[in-house]
Order: C-alpha cells, then structure tokens, then sequence
C-alpha cells in the first residue's frame, strides 16, 4: 500500500527569538523507511519532537493515517500509532527492563479499541518476545541503571516497538553501538518495516542511513534542503556543502 | 498475596488490635491509638500521590480540614452518624483534590506543590471567616458519651480510624500491583516518556490527587468528635502537612508498608516525645529527622532494608 | 458602596509602599526558583530569622535594624552558600527527584519556626527606631515613614541586583547558567560556584528582608508561613527570573491587599495572595512578563 501515512505541511517551531524549524514539509508513504539526517543543531529532534506531541509547533500542521493530529497531546498520538525512541535514553528507572516495555503494552495497546485487555501471562511473553528481538533478554529482571549505554539504547527502541506502532521514529537509535550491532540494528528495522511498519531513521552513521533508507531527507538549520533518493542526495552539492563535506 | 485476602487477613488483624486495645482499664490507649492511626491514614494518602507519582502535596492540613468541617457543617446543621460524614467527606475532598489538580497538574511538579500551599491557605481564610462553622472563633463539637455494644465513645472512634487504616492500605497496595501502579510509577520516572509510551499522565495525576485528597478527607471527618473543639488555626495547622510528608518519606516512598513504618515509628514518638518533653521539641525532631532521612537515606527504611538485603 | 477619595487613595498609597517591601521579600525566591529553579519554600523561615537578629541586636544594643541587617549580610551570604552546598552534593548531584529538594526545604522551613518558638516563644516581637512611630502627612494622603523607608530601601537593593544582574560578569554568569550550562563549562566557568553565589545572593537579601519586616510590623514565628504564598504569588505572577517583573507583580499584590484589607476586612488579606497564585498558575503560568 502506497497510501499516505504522514504529511507534514509548513511545520514551525520557535523558541523565543530561535527559529528551530522553518516550514517544513515531509510526506511519508505508508510502508516507506525514510532517513532523516542532518547536523547538529539542525531541528532533527525537535520535528520529532513536534510530530509525537512532546513539542507544540506554532505553525503548520500534521495529517496522520488521513487525520489532523494537531491538538492531540502526546499519548494519543501514541495509541493512534505513532512511536519514537528518545535520543538520550529516558528509561523507567524504578522499573525492571520487562516491566519498561509492560507500560507501552498497557496503556497503548491495551487502550486501542477493539484490543482484548492482555492476561499477566500474555503481558509477560510479549515484554520478553520483545527483549528476544534486540537482544536483551538476559537482562529482563534488571534495572535500568545497571544496563550499558548501549543496552539502554536498545531497550529505548524495544520500548517503542512495544506500543505497535504504524510509524516508528527512531531517533539516533545507534550511536555508539559497534559495526556489528550496527547492521544488527539495521536489519531488525527492516525487518519491522517488512511486517508493514513505516519507519523514520534519524541518524548519523551514513552507513546505516544509506543502507536502510528508501528515501534520504536532509535538513540544516531548520530547513529541509534535500528530500529524494538516497544516491542522489548525497551527491547534491547543497547536502555536501552544509552536511558532508567538512 | 492477592488484593482479597490481604484485606481478610488486615481486618483479622485490625480486630486483634482492638481486642488487645480494649484488655487495657485506661481509655488512654484508645486516645493515643487513634492519633498514631489517623498518621497512618494521612501518611498513606499522601503517598498515593506524593511518593508513587512524585507530585508534593504541601496542603495535607487542607484536605484534612475540609473533612473535619464538613462534620462540624453537619453537626450544626443536621446531625448525621459518623460513617456517613465520612463518605461525605471523601466526596468533597475528593472533589476539591480534583478542581485544584485540574487547574494545577499541567504545570511541573514545582508549581502543584506550591499550589497545594496556595489552597490550604485560601481554604483557611474561607473558614475563618465563616462564622457558621465557628469562623476564628472555633466550633465546640460535644461529642456523645456512650456508644451501643462498645461502650465509651473514645472506642468507637479508635474503631473507625482502624477500618479507615485498612481501608487506606488496602487502596494503596491494590494500586501498587494494578496497571494503574505501573502508570504512576512512570509519571514518577520520568513524564516525557511516560507520555510517549501512550500513559494519559493528567487522568492518572487527577485520580491519585482525587484519591489522596479524597482519605485525607475522610481521616478528618472523625476528628471534632475526638477532639471536642476545632478552631481553624489547629486544624489546618503545619504539623498536619509535616508529618503526613516525614513519615512516608522516613519509612520509605515506594510502597504501602513505607507510610505505615514511618506512621507508627513517628507518631509513637511524638506522643511519647509530646508527654515527656513538650510538643514544641516534638515537632523539631520531626523536622530534624525529615531533613535528615532526605539527605541520608532518600529511600526511607524501607530503602534501607533493601540496601541491607542486597548486599548479603 | 460610598467609596471616600481620601480612603482610596490612602489604600493605594499603603498599597505601593507595601509592595515595595514585598518586592524586597521575593527578589530572592526570583533569584532561587526564578533562576535557579529551587524551590526553597524555606525562604521566609530566613526572612523571619533576619527579623529576629535585629531585634536582638536592636534590644541589646539600640543599633537600627536595617542597619543592623547590612551588617549581618556576610553571615547570611555564607549560611546560604552553605545550605547551597548541601543541596547541591545531596540532590542536584545525584540527580534526585525535585519531590527530595522540596522534602528538604520543607524541613528547614519547618525546623527555623520551631526553633524560634523555643529559644525566643510566640510573642510578638517589635523594634524601635527613630522613625517607626512618625507619619507623614501630605494633605490627606498619610505616609508611615515605617513603611517609606523600607520601601525606598528595598528599591535601592532591587536597583543595585538587577544592575548586578545584567552588567558584571557574574550577573550575567548567572543569568546565563539557568539556560545554558554547557556553554558556561566551555567559558571555564564552574556552574556549581555561579549557583552557589547566586543562591547565597538570594539568603543574604532575606536578611534586608527580615529588618524591613519587623520595622513595618511586630513579628512572632510563624508569620513566615503567610509569605510562603505572597512571595511565590508574585514571583510567578512578575514572570519567573525577572526582577522588574518582581517589582511589579509586587506592587500589584500590595495594592490588591490593600483594598481587600480597607475594603473587606484584614482576615481576607491571606486569600487574597495564595487566590491570585492559583489563578495565575491556572491561567497565566508564564506571568505577566513572562520568559
């Protein structure tokens, strides 16, 4: 299905006299996997940001699965099916690292409608189902705090696999993760994408990003300068100026 | 332990309770009991919102008063038992715990608590300045003499606030092990998140303020007929708001049996501390060791424990 | 209602001056949850103490309270770099919950009232200076000058922050290390010794504080909870972290207790700072001149 998931239309986004974003655009296809690079600084995280309902844009708006989202307020945005992994982990603390993927369980899946409420059993099957998938599964009983940089990582995009998304943005899952885990990454999101879920790479490793990514966006400064094929984009001299070419 | 047996087994042991209170001749014990159990509730209610979702509430003494008013605004206008002042209680506390989250729960953390202050303030001067409950002046309540079966009233009351107790408790430990313990522990963790994983933060802040709010109310319906006369300056006094955060945060945060440690250990101190020395070194020494655990032992004793049990 | 002139505008008058004295009150709540984003609730158990060191001070040796506080302003620096200190490795280091941080300040506040009921009890207190007793009569405007010079002195303290605030380098440090304390590391600027000083900068001006209070009124121990919601009220309501907003959101609340005070009766005056908190946190969050 080659339907449209997403359409960003003029999305802005200030903070004071700080233009973040400048009339943005982006229309993601169902089923499509888009890269988003860019430098630092450049508003990645705050489109993210904007698109979830973390952030409120003050311009633009947002259509997603044929509905204005705009006004919604995060965890709706959530249960209509839109998930995203937090660039700098934001674990439940307190919680073990089964229990962290439970939540989104609960309160997203449990909530969509027409959703049978999941027995402790199912609950639990499907929290380790899930560690299974990135690899965590040892550490289901653990606590956040004792888990690795890059186990954290991990369990931040376990955790918004968990809500089922339609659209799953994954921001900057895999700094520091090592070439191996890398591709191993890589290749659990295109096999997520396999099942039909639509994903967003928001990344730097261009290894990564080239060989994932459908479609390249590029944004510098809060403005998309590039949106089209991966090979051609990064032979735009626009891109190379401001993003590849130091 | 499922929900249904704790609440059994906390009633046969609330029952012990009252069988052994009642082998002693003096009244006393039951006018001392009833004091240290009114803790436990306060303590518990205020956990349910404070140490599960992280928000401070400042304005115990707010919610506590609104209840005990509610008995003295009957008492005057149309007198009705106990238990039913009680659900009463629970209704308008629970309310004004919902009106006041309602306008305050969408900003930090920071600004509820310093709103939780605002209320019980404004709630105060509401009061004294009402004079059908007494305003300034205070409310004499002349509490009955004899109840039917158990005999002195004292014991009735103490009764009551033990039901009360398990009644807090058993809320409080179903709410810990349901889905709605794991949506507040997120709100504590970190909001954002909890937010993005698809937790409707407000609605379960709201309901923890309503339920918090709701047996703070409910431990005041009892208290001007225990203490015979309510003035507006005790009852939403400080100590109120002191104790009902000392305790939970001395005993420990992260579940039921935390309040309940710091409720008993607290509140046997001070009425020792209360006879024996004076009330005003009563109230230092909770301040003290509040400031005190905070810094040393942010998990309570409870946490304490844990730490203990960890490393053997 | 008959509303006489001279009633009204001997309300607005007494209004200003009031809230000339609430600005001195609530400069360092701007400076410690404006800026710094701590919640000391503490703050008016250290406004309390300042008034009673000058009474101590004024009844043993005559020496003029606000006198009296500028000389204790070292002291008070030092004890708030100290309470900084503690905060900081206990809470702020560890990355604690904010509910710890507010625990803490609660005690202290709590801890400051009951020690000054046992060492002075809840009598009132009261100092004497030249000036307390005499009014200045202006036609029919009545100006106590024990509210006058506290006022004037209170925006003489308020000019000399705000220019500390933008022109000298630490001013402006601090300023700076609520939005961005990054950039302060890379300026070889330590953000823990900025706080620190600005969060002692806050204490100290509970000391000036405390000495205007016990001019303008007799002070007992707990009066220091009736600001808890006052100072908070117009910190919000000035717009977090701005001093001139301070100043305005206080004269606005001094003349509105003013009026409820003529008007309505004096038992109303405490609603009348916690009600206008509350609606302001419900409608307004950011302030009138808000960031």
């Amino acid at each position: 299905m080659s339907e449209q998931l997403l359409n960003v239309a003029g999305l802005g986004k200030r903070f004071g006299g700080f233009v973040a974003l400048d009339c943005v655009d982006l229309a993601v296809k169902s089923g499509e996997r888009v890269g988003l690079i860019g430098p630092n600084g450049s508003g990645k995280s705050t489109l993210v940001n904007c698109l979830c309902g973390t952030l409120v844009n003050e311009t633009g708006s947002v259509t997603f699965d044929g509905r204005k989202i705009d006004g919604l307020i995060a965890h709706q945005r959530t249960r209509l099916g839109i998930a995203r992994s937090f660039q700098l982990p934001r674990p439940f603390l307190s919680l073990s690292v089964a229990e962290n993927l439970r939540v989104p369980l609960l309160y997203t899946v449990d909530a969509r409608p027409g959703r049978h409420r999941m027995t402790s059993a199912e609950l639990h099957d499907r929290c380790l189902e899930l560690l299974r998938l990135v690899g965590l599964e040892e550490k289901a009983h653990e606590r956040p705090v004792d888990l690795t940089q890059v186990e954290m990582r991990k369990l931040e995009l376990a955790r918004a696999m968990a809500a089922e998304p339609k659209l799953l943005i994954a921001d900057e899952a895999m700094a520091g993760l090592s070439q191996s885990e890398v591709t191993d990454i890589v290749a659990l999101l295109i096999r997520l994408n396999e099942r039909g879920i639509t994903v967003i790479l928001i990344e730097h490793i261009m290894r990564a990003v080239m060989s994932f990514s459908q479609r390249l966006v590029v944004l510098v400064s809060g403005r998309k300068i590039a949106d089209g094929l991966p090979e051609e984009v990064i032979r735009d001299p626009e891109v190379e100026r401001a993003y590849l070419g130091q | 332990m499922r929900s249904l047996p704790f609440l059994i087994v906390s009633l046969v042991v609330a029952a012990i309770i009252f069988m052994i209170a009642r082998t002693f001749a003096n009244d006393y014990v039951f006018f001392a009991g009833y004091t240290v159990l009114q803790f436990v509730v306060l303590a518990t209610a205020w956990n349910i919102l404070g140490g599960y979702t992280g928000y401070v509430n400042f304005g115990t003494a707010a919610f506590f008063a609104l209840g005990a008013y509610t008995t003295v605004f009957f008492h005057k206008a149309y007198p009705l038992p106990i238990p039913v002042l009680i659900v009463i209680a629970a209704m308008v506390s629970g309310l004004v715990g919902l009106g006041m989250g309602y306008l305050t729960l969408r900003l930090r953390g920071s600004f509820f608590a310093i709103a939780t202050l605002a209320l019980a303030v404004v709630l105060q001067t509401l009061i004294v300045n009402w004079d059908f409950v007494g305003g300034s002046r205070g409310a004499y309540i002349i509490r009955p003499r004899e109840v039917a079966i158990l005999g002195s009233y004292i014991q009735y009351l103490f009764l009551i606030m033990l039901l009360l107790s398990v009644a807090a408790i058993a809320t409080a430990r179903t709410i810990e092990r349901s889905r709605l313990g794991y949506g507040f522990a997120t709100i504590r963790d970190d909001e954002l998140a909890a937010e993005a994983a698809g937790v409707p933060t407000l609605k379960l802040k709201l309901i923890a303020t309503m339920i918090s709010g709701a047996f703070m109310g409910m431990a005041g319906a009892p208290f001007p007929y225990y203490i015979g006369y309510l003035e507006p300056a005790s009852a939403f006094g400080l100590p109120y708001a002191v104790n009902s955060i000392a305790m939970p945060m001395i005993g420990g945060t992260m579940s039921w049996i935390g309040p309940v440690i710091g409720a008993l250990l607290l509140g046997t101190i001070q009425q020792i501390a209360t006879v024996t020395i004076s009330s005003a070194v009563n109230l230092l020494l909770v301040g003290v060791l509040l400031v005190a655990f905070v810094i040393i032992a942010p998990n309570g004793i409870m946490g304490l424990l844990k730490r203990g049990r960890r490393k053997t | 209602m008959l509303v006489s002139y001279d009633l009204v505008l001997n309300a607005l008058i007494a209004g200003i001056l009031l809230g000339g004295f609430y600005a001195a009150v609530t400069v360092g709540i701007s400076i410690s949850f404006g800026i710094l984003d701590i919640v000391n609730i503490a703050h008016p158990a250290f406004i309390i103490l300042g008034s009673y060191i000058a009474y101590i001070v004024n009844a043993q040796f005559g020496l003029d309270p606000i006198l009296t506080s500028i000389i204790v302003l070292p002291i008070f620096y030092l004890l708030g770099a100290v309470i900084y200190q503690v905060y900081y490795l206990s809470f702020e280091k560890r990355g604690q919950d904010p509910l710890r941080g507010l625990a803490f300040f609660f005690g202290l506040l709590f801890i400051t009232e009951v020690l000054l009921i046992l060492v002075f009890g809840v009598d009132y207190r009261y100092v004497s200076a030249f000036y307390i007793d005499k009014t200045f009569h202006y036609g029919v405007v009545d100006i106590p000058m024990r509210m006058l010079i506290p006022c004037l002195i209170s925006l003489l303290m308020l000019a000399i922050l705000q220019i500390f605030l933008s022109r000298t380098f630490m001013g402006r440090a601090i300023m700076a290390v609520a939005q961005d304390q990054l950039a302060l590391r890379l300026m070889a600027a330590d953000p823990v010794r900025i706080k620190r000083v600005a969060f002692a900068i806050s204490i100290a001006t509970a000391a000036m504080a405390g000495a205007f209070l016990i001019v303008i009124q007799p002070v007992e121990p707990s009066i220091g909870r009736e600001y808890i919601g006052r100072v908070f009220a117009i910190c919000v309501l000035g717009g977090l972290g701005s001093l001139p907003g301070t100043l305005i959101a206080a004269m606005l609340l001094g003349i509105a207790e003013s009026f409820t005070a003529t008007f309505y009766g004096p038992s109303w005056a405490p609603a009348v700072s916690f009600g206008i908190l509350l609606l302001t946190l419900a409608f307004r969050p950011a302030g009138i001149l808000g960031r």
